[in-house]
């Protein structure tokens, strides 16, 4: 570029950065909420750039986040009263880590955006603060290499970024832990629901005509079918996430299917039936909470890719027979 | 918590390695210590396998077979060759 700061006509001159506010609003709670259920997920994204949280100079830090705007209100709301940059990457509106996983956090988007903001004539510094989760997607020497600008890995979480600033950029050993608390796994539960209601409608609709062949009008069987499968997916999708860590064995079917023989014993219990219905209904219980709980393997942050193969090649025969089995016996046990 | 073969696939080449510590920066499971300015995977068992240290690692010292451990992004792929972790999760 010429000094004149002409520069070439194809060349797009970077709007001024918008301002960011850190206040989160009842809207962006209940953006939040929405999502979290599925809805509108894959639009809930802000535009790539750089933006201004505070009112940041020259000096200011440079903090960079990906363009789901849950994870920029996450990021957002921990920086009230701080002057710093916000670069926010096009990540197709995916959080840090999965776009890392995918690539969309990384070196290449960047590099393309640290040049398309203009960033160099912004600030000063040569410093970049990344989420330590974008790793998987970013080669900080690569980015050194392309645009001069070194990358340092903050902290996990955006609440630590305040301590992480004040410290000199240094992140204690906690900050760098992943965690995957009790509210952690709880706040992911809708996600495992939602996937459910398509296949519980079919399930549901069997259940009525199998009453209503039966028996030829709608009778106290049917209820308890529609609470003991209601109860199986709220065990596969919410017991068993939320007991993730005290429920046997490092596979998650075992641990589906282990919550599940429980939900069934207290079904039996609490609706007493002949053996064959009650034998037939577990297997259905435990064929359904252990594929839930095989499915929450990718929400978790510890299975590896080579695990998960594995179980999925041990897992899927002995759910489906269970599945098979238990709805054979189930149909008998309404005509024997 | 930890899963089935985690860090199976991990290597660590130390005459490659410079000791810069950046693996021990980026890895979210604390698997790597740095002693004696060379790094040591000093909790293999914690190991996800995310990639992020080989991603990071200069000299090209650290191997892994790295991948997402999503049963349902394997399901998709077994039901469909060209499905993955976007069609497991819908998110393009």
């Amino acid at each position: 570029m010429s000094s004149c700061g002409c520069g070439s006509l194809t060349q797009v001159q970077p709007a001024a950065p918008a301002t960011l506010s850190t206040r989160i609003t009842w809207r962006d709670v209940l953006g939040g909420w929405r999502v979290r259920w599925g809805i509108g997920r894959m639009s809930y994204r802000i535009a790539p750039g750089l933006y201004r949280i505070g009112q940041p100079d020259s000096k200011s830090p440079v903090l960079v986040t990906a363009n789901y705007k849950l994870t920029v209100d996450a990021v957002r709301r921990e920086l009230t009263g701080l002057n710093v940059w916000l670069l926010v990457l096009d990540t197709n509106g995916v959080n840090v880590w999965c776009a890392a996983g995918k690539g969309t956090f990384g070196s290449a988007e960047l590099v393309r955006r640290v040049e398309a903001t203009g960033l160099a004539r912004v600030v000063e510094h040569r410093r970049l603060v990344l989420p330590q989760l974008g790793a998987v997607g970013v080669a900080a020497h690569e980015v050194k290499r392309a645009t001069g600008f070194s990358v340092s890995y903050g902290p996990v979480r955006a609440r630590d970024i305040p301590a992480y600033l004040a410290a000199g950029m240094r992140a204690t050993p906690e900050m760098r832990r992943v965690s995957f608390g009790w509210k952690e796994r709880m706040v992911l539960a809708p996600m495992e629901l939602v996937p459910a209601w398509k296949p519980a409608l079919g399930i549901l609709a069997a259940l009525v005509a199998l009453d209503l062949v039966r028996h030829r009008e709608l009778t106290p069987h049917l209820a308890a079918d529609i609470v003991r499968f209601f109860g199986a997916i709220l065990t596969g999708g919410v017991l068993v996430p939320l007991l993730l860590p005290w429920l046997p064995s490092r596979a998650f079917s075992v641990k589906g299917a282990v919550a599940g023989a429980l939900w069934a014993a207290a079904a039996a219990w609490w609706l007493p039936t002949g053996a064959v219905e009650a034998a037939g209904a577990a297997l259905l219980i435990m064929a359904i909470t252990s594929y839930m709980a095989l499915n929450f393997t990718g929400t978790t942050t510890f299975t590896t890719n080579a695990g998960a193969r594995l179980e999925v090649r041990r897992s899927l025969a002995p759910i489906l027979v269970a599945a098979g089995v238990g709805a054979i016996l189930r149909v008998a046990a309404a005509f024997v | 918590m930890q899963y089935i073969l985690n860090g199976h696939s991990l290597v660590l080449d130390p005459a490659l390695c410079n000791g810069c510590g950046r693996c021990e920066e980026v890895c979210p499971h604390a698997v790597f210590s740095i002693v004696n300015r060379k790094a040591l995977i000093a909790r293999r068992g914690n190991c996800m396998e995310c990639g992020a240290c080989r991603m990071n690692c200069p000299p090209g010292a650290i191997q892994v077979s790295s991948g997402v451990g999503c049963a349902a992004a394997i399901i998709a792929g077994m039901r469909n060759k060209n499905a993955g972790c976007a069609d497991a999760c819908n998110c393009g």
